[in-house]
């Protein structure tokens, strides 16, 4: 396993980085990163691959099923490879309807099998969301333990480029907030290996957000994140600069403007450290309140709407275990209050950029007494 | 192959290919133009009047003809006794003694049941209930034609399958009360019975959801080879339900091996089935989705039996979806919330319990071959009555579960955020007691 993740790797090298660059939709650069060769680089697209690869070679009970996931390679190439590896008894394309095969993996899941349910993106989740919320996350509840239900459901979520407001929520918040769903959001190549072996392995139902515009990203990767034996701990947060003056936390693609942003505070004397929460249910209190009580400034970081967003959760978990420790009021990014637009212009301002990141933790160092706009009306 | 399953095959072909009277002027047309490459198979089709569409050969008509949305005839329905419990000359031996007297006391005992907790929730003892009024040869009669083995994905009117492969009173009373005893310990309405050890799954409100999970229990068994079949239900309401669509649909090319039973009782709590669907019922959806289906009288039991035993054959040997529709009729309300006689007649719900009761069919038949008597009927419905009674008054009484079962079973493991809850709770219910219900045991 690990010599085919080798060849893998050193095939998507170089041509995934800068394929990484072309479909990064904004004009500036977020891979900036400078390494030099020895240190090997994955794209996230690959680290999901060869996670599924992995978990569907250990355990025969797994299986993968979705729109597109079998002869097209996936919608997103993710599954590229699988059905030839598996077959199609382990690899099912399915008919278009998501209740249909989510209800499905649920009764599988119920019976025994341990599905990972592709959504095309987690838009169209919301047609099979009674099978995720009422059957998938409540049944070994109402059922007493009896009934356990270990399935994955995948895909990306949030913001891609330009495919408008029914292509375009982050779901992180809805699906966050459902007692019985574990919900877990990868940022760089490590977490979404780590993490996704984790999901599929965890016998209690999980939601995994992806990201699509992160697919082509290259991160660098340890020998030990390529072992098959390699998994990351459900419900813990990582640090991914640490800093003494604020705490920026974010998941998913935020995380790397986070980081982008923290450069350039660092510049102007600021030093921000950057939580990448991995799991947004359970949600890593402790880490990020750790982090709160040494800096006493908070900025929290999402693309998705204000309203009841993972911004307000960690807001009202710091307030309620941290509050003598902080020294300005927590500042909440999110993206902006209205339906995902379309054209390039409007989308640049629906959703939260590197520059309004500096600007909130400025806000929040200095307390700026200039107007702060509230995210929502 | 039996009987029934041949009438079935030689009746489909003539019905739904029946023409309607809308039949236009043909207007002529010329294949021509068409330049002849021989190689090519579909010039080939095209000069011979059939064409190699994807998915297969279809023939070409100059009749501009559109198919009837209703058949002049409708589906007919199999049944093996008539009104008055005289068998078909075709269906003897189709039960054993034992058997037919085990069918018939179920029935009986279901019957009673129903009536006895609904009472109970009526003098305010249970929060909820539901009956099988009506359906119980549909319950029984399915039930004694399964395996222990076949996987059960109920609606919530199917409390006679557990009846039957050995539920008890007591149990069914105990989830009724919520009391430590409750295998759901607790956590559901009444009526969301369930057992593992019966392979009978847990109720689940959401109408229709259990479906597409079916077809997910029976890809289950299939990858294992299992001998055996899931066998799910569901009323003509829920057949209006997008998963309903999505399962028949899974099923059939998944080639899974599930029968669906579709009880077709007349009414969806006030819905009557002329606001439900224009189709003629459920059956002919069946072949909508490429399969195989049957309509069956559900107030004959030995018909229900036989069919579901045919079905389930077919569904494990040859690993595909069968489709039963068994018409029947809600004789009680919809459940304890409901009073039907808001919305339809009287003299329609009694007609259907008098004349068409299906326990009273089965009686006939039953004594007439010698194996029932009056005297076993009163015996049988006096201790029935006595045990229903006993199991309700004892699971009355039995305490409620413990204050760790509100938060066990969320997820596997209890996280820290449900552990600090349940301490807290647990303190706070200490210090003050007369806030909280005496009868929950910390």
């Amino acid at each position: 396993m690990l010599g085919i993740a080798k060849q893998r790797v050193a095939s998507a090298g170089i041509g995934a980085s800068s394929l990484g660059r072309i479909l990064i939709h904004h004009a500036r650069s977020i891979t900036s990163r400078n390494y030099s060769s020895p240190v090997k680089e994955i794209t996230v697209r690959d680290a999901l691959n060869s996670a599924l690869f992995e978990e569907m070679a250990a355990d025969p009970k797994v299986f993968l099923m979705g729109e597109e996931v079998g002869e097209y390679q996936g919608a997103y190439k993710i599954s590229k490879g699988l059905l030839e590896k598996f077959g199609p008894e382990r690899v099912i394309d399915t008919p278009i309807t998501e209740a249909g095969f989510a209800g499905m993996g649920v009764g599988a899941a119920y019976y025994g099998l341990k599905p990972v349910i592709e959504f095309m993106t987690f838009n169209f989740s919301m047609q099979a969301i009674d099978h995720i919320i009422n059957s998938a996350a409540k049944s070994n509840y109402m059922s007493a333990g009896q009934i356990s239900v270990p399935m994955v459901f995948r895909g990306p979520n949030g913001a891609a480029a330009g495919v408008g407001a029914q292509h375009s929520q982050c779901y992180a918040a809805w699906f966050g907030s459902c007692p019985g769903l574990k919900v877990l959001s990868p940022y760089s190549s490590e977490d979404a290996r780590g993490l996704l072996k984790a999901a599929i392995r965890d016998p209690d139902p999980v939601v995994f957000l992806e990201n699509e515009l992160l697919y082509g990203e290259s991160f660098p990767i340890s020998e030990e994140a390529l072992d098959s034996s390699f998994v990351l701990p459900i419900g813990k947060a990582k640090i991914e600069r640490e800093g003494r003056d604020v705490t920026i936390t974010a998941f998913s693609r935020m995380v790397g403007f986070a980081l982008e942003a923290a450069k350039i505070l660092e510049k102007e004397g600021i030093s921000a450290e950057v939580i990448n929460l991995r799991s947004i249910r359970p949600l890593d209190r402790k880490t990020i309140n750790a982090s709160v009580r040494k800096t006493n400034r908070l900025v929290t970081l999402e693309e998705g709407f204000p309203q009841h967003g993972v911004g307000a959760e960690i807001c009202a978990s710091v307030v309620e275990e941290s509050f003598q420790y902080l020294d300005a009021p927590v500042e909440r990014i999110a993206g902006a209050d209205v339906p995902m637009p379309y054209a390039a212009n409007l989308e640049r301002l629906a959703v939260p950029q590197i520059e309004d990141i500096v600007r909130a933790a400025k806000r929040a160092c200095y307390r700026s007494s200039s107007a702060k706009i509230a995210a929502t009306a | 192959m039996t009987f029934f399953h041949v009438a079935v095959r030689r009746h489909f072909p003539a019905l739904l290919l029946r023409q309607t009277s809308r039949i236009f002027i043909p207007r002529r047309w010329n294949s021509g133009g068409a330049q002849a490459d021989p190689s090519c198979k579909y010039e080939e089709s095209f000069t011979q009047g059939i064409m190699e569409f994807p998915g297969g050969k279809v023939a070409f008509t100059p009749e501009m003809r559109f198919i009837a949305e209703y058949p002049d005839e409708r589906i007919p329905c199999f049944r093996v006794l008539d009104d008055n419990g005289f068998p078909h000359r075709g269906f003897h031996d189709l039960v054993s003694k034992e058997e037919a007297i085990k069918m018939y006391k179920n029935m009986v005992t279901l019957q009673t049941m129903d009536a006895i907790f609904f009472e109970a929730q009526r003098q305010g003892r249970l929060s909820f209930y539901l009956t099988s009024s009506g359906e119980e040869a549909i319950n029984i009669g399915s039930a004694a034609a399964m395996s222990s083995e076949d996987v059960v994905l109920p609606q919530y009117r199917e409390q006679g399958i557990l009846l039957w492969r050995g539920f008890t009173l007591r149990e069914f009373a105990n989830q009724c009360f919520g009391n430590k005893e409750d295998y759901g310990k607790g956590r559901q309405m009444p009526i969301h019975y369930g057992s593992k050890k019966l392979n009978y799954f847990t109720v689940s409100s959401p109408i229709a959801t259990q479906l597409p999970q079916a077809v997910g229990v029976a890809y289950s068994l299939k990858m294992d080879g299992k001998d055996a079949c899931v066998v799910t239900y569901f009323g003509d309401g829920a057949s209006s339900e997008g998963d309903c669509h999505a399962s028949l649909n899974f099923a059939a090319v998944l080639e899974a091996p599930v029968v669906f039973i579709c009880r077709n009782n007349g009414w969806a709590i006030s819905t009557p089935i002329e606001q439900q669907f224009r189709s003629d019922g459920i059956v002919v959806r069946g072949q909508a989705y490429g399969i195989l289906s049957i309509r069956v009288d559900g107030n004959d039991a030995l018909a229900v039996y036989a069919a579901v035993s045919s079905a389930r054959e077919m569904a494990i040997k040859e690993q595909k979806p069968i489709l039963v529709e068994v018409m029947s009729y809600r004789v009680g309300h919809h459940s304890t919330s409901d009073d039907s006689t808001k919305y339809r007649p009287v003299n329609e719900i009694e007609h259907w319990k008098i004349a068409g009761s299906p326990i009273a069919r089965f009686r006939k038949w039953v004594e007439r071959s010698g194996w029932w008597s009056d005297d076993e009927e009163s015996k049988h419905r006096n201790s029935i009555r006595k045990e229903v009674l006993q199991a309700i008054q004892e699971a009355e009484k039995i305490e409620k579960p413990t204050i760790s079962n509100l938060f066990a079973d969320v997820y596997d493991l209890p996280p820290k955020n449900l552990q600090d809850q349940e301490r807290f709770v647990r303190k706070d219910v200490m210090k003050h007691p007369q806030d909280y219900p005496n009868d929950v045991p910390l």
